[in-house]
């Protein structure tokens, strides 16, 4: 047998260079690879085509009032001699319904997650799988249709916040916005936001909670092995582990909210004009002008309200680019 | 021994459609064992040399043992020899591997049938858990589109060499993923064998299961040498000694490349090895 | 050979004498002790603790009437509580423990402010649509009921055949596109693989209303007039980024060591997928399915400039405004009219029902198929991860995933091969 002599351990190099490897496929491979990527391009070229149409029907609408004007406008007359309309009440509008349902949603929704994820037991009482069930009615609560929300919302949510309302505009009305002008409480942007937080509570939540627990187990017992107790190991190994994982999750959150037709279209009363009255009847969104305002104005509202929906689109494009991008930029820094 | 009509496609030779038919070698389809020829083989992993310049000749219807600490490169080697190092994204190689004479390289050779003449068992055993025992072993037939008179004898075959039909005999249609660690170790190796391999590449395949199972596959592995070259990695010594008819001893020191200090006959490494790290590597001083 | 004693509290074992495992017949054998970090005296205090909160308060709204409104005592209520059981907790505790316990106190009640809503308004959509509800309803259409007609007449017959034809044709367009995405990007990958879940995941957060707007845009005014298929193109692309994810996260799971197998058998690669890699994941994908249709069933929005609703049967869905359950819904309850009202509060409760059936068997064939993965790797992944992915799998494929980005445990479960050996 041949007995290869021990190499020198410096000269253990080799003067070879790589081969390249011809990747020699059979023709059903071929057909698969390429099937499996007109499926992924398809995705691409149907949000390409998303902008693209929505911009080619809108040029009407732009043309008559031009790109500031139309950012600008507040009001919505698209019919009669002077036609002048505008997204700048409705988009300053679904900023503010977006804020409102933040701050809703993500106290709530961050408690929430660290009560599923780190308080619960399992099992309650030894055999009641508490943390299993809150977990799918959270599930649960992001697949109701938006328009049952809406419904409830309009039957009992506003009924029920009218006093909170009412309270807020005697009591706290040196806040911006909290003064109202009339004694009516309803159909504000106050409920409408507080109802969007509410349906948008459960993807934060998931999130968060699918964040929290992927701390990984090492650090926690660290802690714990020091004589942290629960919120110690909270706040010192869950939320800084946790945190870029929490911003997607609330930008996303964000993103559905800023989004949100049905519900808001239920409740609020479209009105134009700055939004500086939270607690009284009045208010816009975009997504609610495009769901309310569909169907009348002819040729030139039909193009007004796909200008809209052009600015609606490239807002929330925006947030969850972003979103995408902190939480991946998190991952990045982790390894 | 039934014998199984092999379909064209797992001819070990270049059957491109432009037809050039370089069935230069007297291997018969694959019945035989099949003899491995290693040349300068280097390997990198995202441009760190990893292996340099392994030159190994495994013969036809021996044992060869693979052995050596961890890290030093033995299952990268056994994965180049059937293709399987290039599914790795940063892997690269360099040097010839000849089956029989053919280049397993080849630009017009198909990495596919490289691996059908060539099979491996795995570390981890991973029977396919969405199929049946029956289909489990039939799957590497399905997969290579090679017809078969008569499934079942196929089956009883393979389960016989792998030492478990007598097990599962009554319970073919049970799933894969049912049996104990050993069972599932001996259904992968009943899945290699009823292609007809000409070798049989085996990284660690015991190291996860219980010392019965383990005697089980050392007497499969004595039992099927003489129609499949076995080339097996081992970190167990006492298992090369015992199986293995040639031992090449892999060492790669101080996070250098590793490469092949000694080879030869089995008994001869264990005994009265050339080279001293040899010796203290078969008496246990390191590894 | 001499057996030394199995239990511990005899002396030490000498070296050499062989120890013997205790036998189950040991008496002496140690019973589990289970700390409790909650015992039963915290839970008195707790409760007495919130009875304090609540008497002060009731004497403060009640008795002095110095403050009044629900709302306000709920909140006082709340308030002192809090500020109670932090005062409690540190006298007897200590200040870390009084953090804890408080923070715990704010959990628990976030968790409540989160599931009341949930109780409150699945008990609403019975309440109110049980009673309205009769056997009438489902055979029926709106045909022939106008603004006079009794609570009674009227069904909704015409939007469940509408929304089933909506929903089949989008999941016949949309499934297989998305599924096939989830293959590229997870077994075949490469450099474009990046961009492509930049652009899903993107695409997720696309408002309902603008997936309407753009197949208005594009199909409606193109080809004059409403359907039912339009209202399909925009479902499919409101459930694509849903199933792609949830495909996506099933496909991940499914361990790396199969598919190396299949390919160490000679399998080409479309082969590995097609057999191994799929029919593992196969429960896994109906569960992602499953709740992309469930998301397609419930949406309003694109239907509004799609498919416009409709009073009457249209059992053609090229051609002419159809309805559709959650359209008559949001088109009803608005209307001064008691029908109409009726009507919008049964097809509520329907396509409540509808929605969390489909949801709760999607939920069980989730996990039915969890305990077949689970078992069949044997203990190949630490626990931890395990459950992870258990309770992940439902929560991926519903919210719109940013876990696609985030660091996944799992990937201990595909080891990379680019090891030593």
């Amino acid at each position: 047998m041949t007995v290869i002599d021990a190499a020198e351990p410096e000269a253990l190099t080799t003067t070879q260079k790589p081969i390249k490897i011809a990747v020699r496929r059979s023709r059903a491979d071929n057909v698969y690879r390429r099937v499996a990527w007109v499926a992924a391009f398809s995705t691409f070229v149907i949000l390409v085509l998303i902008g693209v149409f929505l911009y080619l029907r809108a040029r009407p609408a732009f043309d008559y009032m031009g790109y500031w004007g139309f950012l600008h406008t507040q009001v919505w007359n698209v019919s009669g001699s002077h036609p002048s309309f505008g997204v700048g009440s409705a988009l300053v509008g679904t900023i503010v319904l977006a804020i409102i349902s933040l701050i809703i949603a993500v106290p709530v929704s961050i408690a929430c997650a660290l009560f599923i994820n780190e308080y619960a037991p399992s099992k309650l009482f030894g055999f009641f799988p508490l943390k299993g069930l809150l977990t799918s009615m959270v599930d649960l609560m992001a697949a109701i249709p938006s328009v049952i929300y809406g419904l409830w919302g309009f039957f009992v949510l506003q009924t029920s916040m009218k006093g909170l309302s009412r309270w807020l505009s005697d009591h706290l009305s040196f806040i911006p916005g909290f003064k109202v002008t009339t004694p009516t409480y309803t159909s504000s942007f106050f409920i409408a936001g507080t109802l969007v937080g509410i349906m948008i509570m459960p993807i934060i939540t998931a999130l968060c909670r699918e964040v929290f627990s992927l701390t990984p187990l090492g650090e926690r017992e660290g802690a714990l092995a020091m004589g942290a107790s629960r919120a110690r190991v909270v706040k010192d190994v869950v939320f800084p582990f946790s945190k870029g994982g929490m911003v997607g999750a609330i930008m996303l959150g964000l993103g559905r909210a800023l989004g949100e037709a049905i519900a808001v279209s239920i409740i609020i009363s479209l009105t134009f004009g700055y939004p500086n009255h939270v607690l009284q009847p009045g208010g816009s969104s975009i997504p609610a002008l495009i769901a309310t305002k569909f169907g009348s104005g002819g040729a030139l509202g039909a193009a007004g309200l796909l200008a809209a929906g052009l600015v609606l689109f490239f807002l929330t494009l925006i947030v969850n680019l972003i979103a995408a991008n902190i939480v991946s930029r998190q991952e990045k820094k982790r390894q | 021994m039934t014998t199984s009509d092999l379909s064209e496609e797992s001819r070990l030779v270049a059957t491109s459609s432009s037809g050039t038919n370089q069935s230069g070698s007297a291997n018969p389809m694959g019945m035989e064992a099949g003899e491995l020829v290693a040349e300068g083989v280097c390997a990198w992993f995202s441009g760190r040399l990893v292996l340099a310049d392994v030159d190994l000749h495994m013969e036809r219807q021996r044992v060869t043992a693979l052995i050596g600490p961890s890290g030093c490169g033995k299952s990268t080697f056994l994965r180049i020899l059937n293709r399987m190092h290039e599914t790795i994204n940063g892997a690269e190689l360099a040097g010839s591997v000849e089956l029989n004479g053919e280049d397993i390289y080849s630009p017009t050779q198909r990495a596919t049938t490289v691996r059908r003449h060539i099979g491996m068992v795995f570390q981890r055993p991973n029977p396919f858990p969405a199929m049946t025992i029956e289909q489990n072993v039939l799957s590497g037939l399905r997969f290579n589109r090679i017809k078969t008179s008569n499934k079942n004898d196929v089956v009883e075959e393979a389960l016989t060499k792998a030492g478990l039909w007598t097990e599962v005999r009554d319970r073919l249609s049970n799933l894969g993923g049912a049996l104990s660690g050993g069972q599932q170790q001996r259904l992968c190796i009943a899945r290699a064998l009823a292609v007809r391999p000409s070798v049989l590449l085996m990284d660690e395949p015991c190291s996860a299961l219980d010392p019965a199972s383990t005697l089980r596959i050392e007497q499969t592995i004595s039992e099927i040498r003489e129609e499949v070259t076995v080339v097996i990695v081992t970190h167990n010594m006492q298992q090369a000694n015992r199986v293995s008819d040639t031992c090449a001893f892999f060492l790669s020191e101080n996070g250098k490349p590793g490469h092949i200090v000694e080879v030869g006959p089995t008994t001869k490494m264990f005994s009265d090895p050339d080279d001293p790290r040899t010796l203290d590597y078969v008496n246990g001083r390191f590894g | 050979m001499t057996t030394t004693s199995n239990t511990p509290s005899e002396a030490e074992a000498t070296i050499g004498d062989p120890v013997v495992a205790p036998t189950p017949n040991d008496d002496r054998r140690r019973r589990i002790v289970k700390t409790r970090d909650f015992k039963p005296t915290d839970a008195a205090l707790l409760i007495v603790t919130m009875l304090s909160a609540y008497s002060i308060v009731w004497i403060i709204f009640d008795q002095l009437t110095l403050l009044s409104g629900e709302f306000g005592f709920v909140v006082c209520t709340l308030g002192i509580f809090l500020a109670l059981y932090w005062f409690v907790n540190l006298q007897i505790y200590g200040r870390h423990m009084a953090v804890d316990r408080l923070l715990g106190g704010l959990v628990t009640f976030g968790a409540l402010c989160m599931m009341l809503p949930l109780v409150l308004l699945v008990y609403y959509v019975f309440a109110k649509g049980l009673p309205l509800l009769s056997f009438s309803r489902f055979t029926q259409t709106q045909a022939g009921v106008g603004p006079l007609s009794p609570i009674s007449k009227g069904g909704f017959l015409h939007a469940i055949v509408g929304t089933l034809q909506q929903v089949v044709l989008a999941a016949i367009m949309g499934i297989p596109i998305a599924v096939l995405t989830a293959i590229f990007l997870n077994e075949i990958g490469g450099r474009i693989a990046s961009s492509v879940r930049t652009v899903v995941t993107a695409m997720s957060g696309t408002p309902a209303i603008l997936a309407g707007v753009f197949i208005y845009s594009i199909w409606v005014l193109t080809f004059h007039g409403y359907s039912g298929f339009a209202a399909s193109l925009a479902l499919a692309i409101l459930l694509l980024p849903t199933v792609t994810r949830g495909t996506e996260e099933v496909l991940r799971i499914v361990h790396n060591d199969l598919r190396e197998a299949s390919a160490a058998l000679g399998a080409p690669d479309w082969r590995t997928v097609w057999s191994v890699v799929l029919p593992t994941a196969r429960s896994g994908l109906v569960t992602s399915i499953l709740l992309g249709i469930a998301v397609s069933i419930g949406e309003t929005a694109p239907l509004i400039m799609t498919v416009f609703g409709s009073q009457v049967m249209n059992l053609n869905p090229f051609k002419g405004p159809q309805a559709a359950l959650p359209l008559v819904v949001y088109q009803e309850i608005k209307l001064p009219q008691k029908s109409a009202v009726a009507l919008g509060y049964t097809c509520a409760l329907v396509l409540f029902i509808l929605v969390f059936a489909i949801f709760i068997i999607a939920r069980i064939l989730g996990s039915a198929w969890l305990q077949g993965v689970l078992r069949s790797r044997k203990g190949g992944a630490k626990g931890g991860s395990n459950a992870a992915i258990e309770e992940d799998l439902m929560s991926v494929a519903l919210a719109p995933a940013m876990s696609m980005g985030l660091p996944r445990d799992d990937r201990s479960l595909n080891p990379d091969w680019g090891g030593e050996e």
